[in-house]
């Protein structure tokens, strides 16, 4: 079979093996490689880029009275565009042109969203640095340190301490709740599953400072109890459990249904599916569900703020007094008119960014397979099982069958023997 | 479970001892006979199964669970409802159209705060829909395989992103940057679209705290929300459609422009819905940035600004009883609104073609 070119490489300067048809070494079939870059392209690009840099820089910084770092990169992009479709009208026809013109806005956008993450980031951390440099910082509480004290006194013990255990606490709620709710959409299901999935949908959108002022409302002013950590893991509790509800009910939806039916098949109450089947298979989505749920509760601020109160002070009781957490940290600091305190408030952010990176990149890890899917370890197990099974019996095709074994390999999860099943003890009486 | 031993009366007295009792709606003749339309024919036998007491407790367990969030979602729409009710009753239906914010006087409302947010969400949105659009077509259609999953985790990653994160950000490392783009704006635009215009533009602090770098910070918020949305929209786009269109000889752009864009439409515009919604919603970023103001801001460069939410994050504190329920009816308020723009983009979404395909 020839693969069809995609676009119409005739315009293009015909290089090597762009759009020219070549015989694969490796299949055996005669392929066309379309939509490479050839060296027209990249050097209109490159030009077009250097050339309304100049131009921009020139203008904008020494002729034109502008000044400001963002109007010099849209101005800067949007000179580029205008330059590029110039350049490419001069060589292609309008569609090419056309067509270059929209990769190249397409691509720029994403590198915009890019760069603005990166420059978040790296932004944060160069400013945090500062103060996470001095050894005092995550050691001790603010309890001694005045607005004008230098960096080497204060720190942010107690904002961790507290982001910690309510980040824990709401944990502790948000997650059997959350889980168990998605089983109940996916497994119990019902008339009720979907109205259950759209109140949940909602809930994922309830903007944060209402979960804060409902904990204001209920926990504080209505029952009478004191601004507490444990009031503001309450809050995050409210935030934190859509999240998890929905990324698991994906997850446990993807469970593939013979391994339901084969629990089934074997005797196996629905109960006893879902503990020993789905859940344990679903198991890496359902941590990735968990760890980013944590990772949006532990940088809420509203909920937060309008349930913890603040303190100075170490505060490792999350039921008794008022406990600080590192959002809240940042939100109260950064407002000091002194600059070390907002360097401080910078150094929160950054510990805060870092516990946030921590649990992204542990959800990403953990959750990098699908569903029965196994991990690359356990997979090298099983080709060599093969391998080994193989040679013992045959050994001619052992090699072959091991190198190419990604047939779809046996569940993840193995239910366990279930004796409690719905069949009677009596034997069976003879018809 | 093998406790079900008590063998029904009947034909079926087997059958029930192995799958439990027959639900009701069985005819009492036995299972044989249940669905099948001639008793004598090779009819398949339905089987109900009964359910075992443990998956009675499991189902009733689990059901309880899925119910809650009904009651966490009803607890506080009552809450916020009755802390607010005295606000209410003070101010009665003037509290949507006031623009003063004077509790003290029994003079306040949202009227100004609530336009100056949504003033805020639109800014944020102007700026966020074209990017996070165009980002979501080159992350589906452009990038290639192994970059795609790193720019869906760094996509994911922002909108983790906590906001006062962002707040900070906007408030220190943009303010500067963004106010010689302002004052260009102000002085070459002002003429032409008067609302750009700003008084007393020689000095800087008067394009500082305005609801335009707020919407900007606010911008960066929504953007992944309005982007992974849409790259999930637009990957979902047939392949049919799309080799058909290259097949007929179009572009790469031209097999966006008409099988993709045309497909996702339904998807981006629920999209677009939720990130309104989180966009009204959103608060330190916003409390952060603005210097807040009661009254509405034609003018969005210039400084002050105001957002529901900003008002309850920055206001929280007040130890007066009728201050305090006024804030709960602002908060019911943006309860509502968030919750019918959610309900609507929901509908849009399940509505169109490219929802109906990626309908989780």
């Amino acid at each position: 079979m020839t693969t069809v070119t995609t676009k119409a490489a005739a315009t293009a300067t015909p290089a090597a093996t762009v759009g020219t048809p070549y015989l694969d070494a490796d299949s055996g079939q005669v392929l066309v490689r379309p939509g490479a870059i050839t060296a027209a392209d990249a050097g209109s690009l490159a030009g077009a880029a250097a050339g309304s840099l100049g131009l921009v820089w020139l203008l904008y910084e020494r002729i034109l009275p502008f000044s400001g770092a963002l109007g010099f990169w849209v101005c800067w992009y949007v000179a580029f565009l205008a330059f590029y479709w110039g350049i490419a009208r001069t060589q292609w026809e309008s569609r090419h042109v056309r067509e270059k013109i929209a990769t190249a806005v397409f691509t720029g956008a994403g590198v915009l969203v890019v760069a603005v993450l990166a420059d978040l980031i790296g932004y944060i951390g160069w400013r945090g640095a500062k103060a996470v440099g001095h050894g005092n910082f995550l050691t001790t509480d603010m309890q001694r340190t005045g607005p004008l004290d230098r960096l080497d006194s204060g720190g942010i013990l107690h904002a961790m301490i507290g982001s910690l255990e309510q980040l824990g606490l709401a944990t502790l709620f948000a997650v059997p709740l959350g889980i168990a709710a998605a089983v109940f959409m996916s497994e119990v299901g019902g008339r009720l599953a979907q109205p259950v999935r759209t109140v949940v949908n909602a809930m994922t959108a309830l903007p944060s400072i209402v979960a804060g002022l409902f904990v204001l409302g209920s926990v504080i002013l209505t029952l009478g109890y004191d601004r507490s950590g444990f009031a503001a893991s309450l809050a995050l509790t409210v935030m934190m459990m859509p999240i998890v509800t929905r990324a698991s009910e994906v997850v446990i939806r993807v469970v593939p249904n013979t391994l339901r039916e084969a629990s089934y098949a074997l005797g196996g109450s629905q109960w006893r599916t879902v503990w020993n089947v789905v859940l344990p298979t679903a198991r890496s989505g359902l941590t990735t569900a968990i760890l980013l749920g944590m990772a949006r509760a532990v940088g809420e601020t509203s909920p937060v703020l309008l349930s913890a109160g603040f303190t100075p002070r170490k505060n490792a009781n999350p039921f008794s007094g008022q406990q600080v957490s590192l959002p809240l940290y940042v939100w109260n600091y950064v407002r000091y008119p002194q600059e070390d305190m907002k360097v401080r408030a910078f150094g929160a952010a950054l510990a805060l960014m870092s516990i946030v990176l921590i649990l992204f990149v542990a959800a990403r890890v953990a959750g990098g397979r699908r569903p029965g899917e196994l991990s690359r370890r356990s997979l090298r197990r099983l080709a060599r099982d093969r391998a080994s099974g193989a040679s013992d019996a045959s050994g001619a095709s052992a090699p072959a069958t091991s190198a190419t074994s990604t047939a779809p390999p046996p569940p993840a999860a193995r239910p366990a023997p279930v004796t409690t099943a719905v069949i009677p003890s009596r034997p069976e009486p003879a018809s | 479970m093998s406790a079900v031993s008590a063998a029904a009366p009947g034909a079926g007295g087997l059958v029930d001892e192995v799958f439990g009792p027959p639900p009701p709606q069985l005819p009492p003749s036995g299972p044989a006979s249940g669905g099948a339309p001639v008793p004598g024919e090779q009819a398949p036998i339905p089987i109900i199964p009964g359910v075992s007491r443990g998956d009675r407790v499991f189902r009733a367990v689990f059901r309880s669970a899925g119910l809650s969030v009904f009651v966490i979602m009803g607890l506080i729409a009552l809450f916020l409802a009755t802390r607010g009710a005295q606000a209410l009753r003070a101010t009665g239906w003037s509290f949507l159209t006031e623009q003063r914010w004077q509790t003290a006087t029994h003079r306040f409302g949202v009227g100004a705060v609530l336009l100056d947010g949504i003033i805020i969400a639109l800014i944020a949105l102007v700026i966020a829909v074209p990017v996070a659009l165009c980002a979501a077509v080159y992350i589906a259609e452009y990038a290639p395989a192994g970059l795609r999953r790193l720019l869906i985790s760094l996509i994911d990653l922002m909108a983790a992103v906590p906001s006062i994160v962002y707040g900070l950000w906007g408030l220190i490392f943009l303010t500067p940057r963004v106010i010689g783009f302002e004052a260009w704006l102000s002085s070459h635009l002002g003429g032409v679209l008067p609302f750009l215009k700003v008084r007393n533009e020689q000095v800087a602090a008067s394009f500082t705290q305005s609801a335009f770098i707020a919407g900007v910070v606010v911008a960066l918020m929504v953007i992944p929300i309005i982007c992974s949305l849409s790259r999930e929209v637009f990957s979902q786009a047939p392949t049919g459609e799309r080799e058909g269109a290259y097949a007929l000889g179009s572009t790469r752009w031209g097999m966006v422009r008409t099988v993709v864009l045309p497909f996702g439409k339904g998807g981006v515009i629920g999209a677009v819905m939720l990130g309104f919604g989180r966009a009204m919603g959103e608060t330190i970023a916003v409390a952060l940035i603005i210097s807040p103001v009661f009254a509405i801001s034609t003018h969005p460069l210039q400084a002050g600004g105001n957002s529901i939410s900003a008002l309850i994050a920055l206001r929280y504190g007040e130890s007066d009883k009728l201050a305090l329920s006024a804030l709960m009816a602002a908060g019911l308020v943006l309860f509502l609104i968030t919750l019918l723009v959610n309900m609507a983009a929901a509908a849009v979404i399940s509505r169109s073609r490219s929802g109906a395909a990626t309908n989780e």
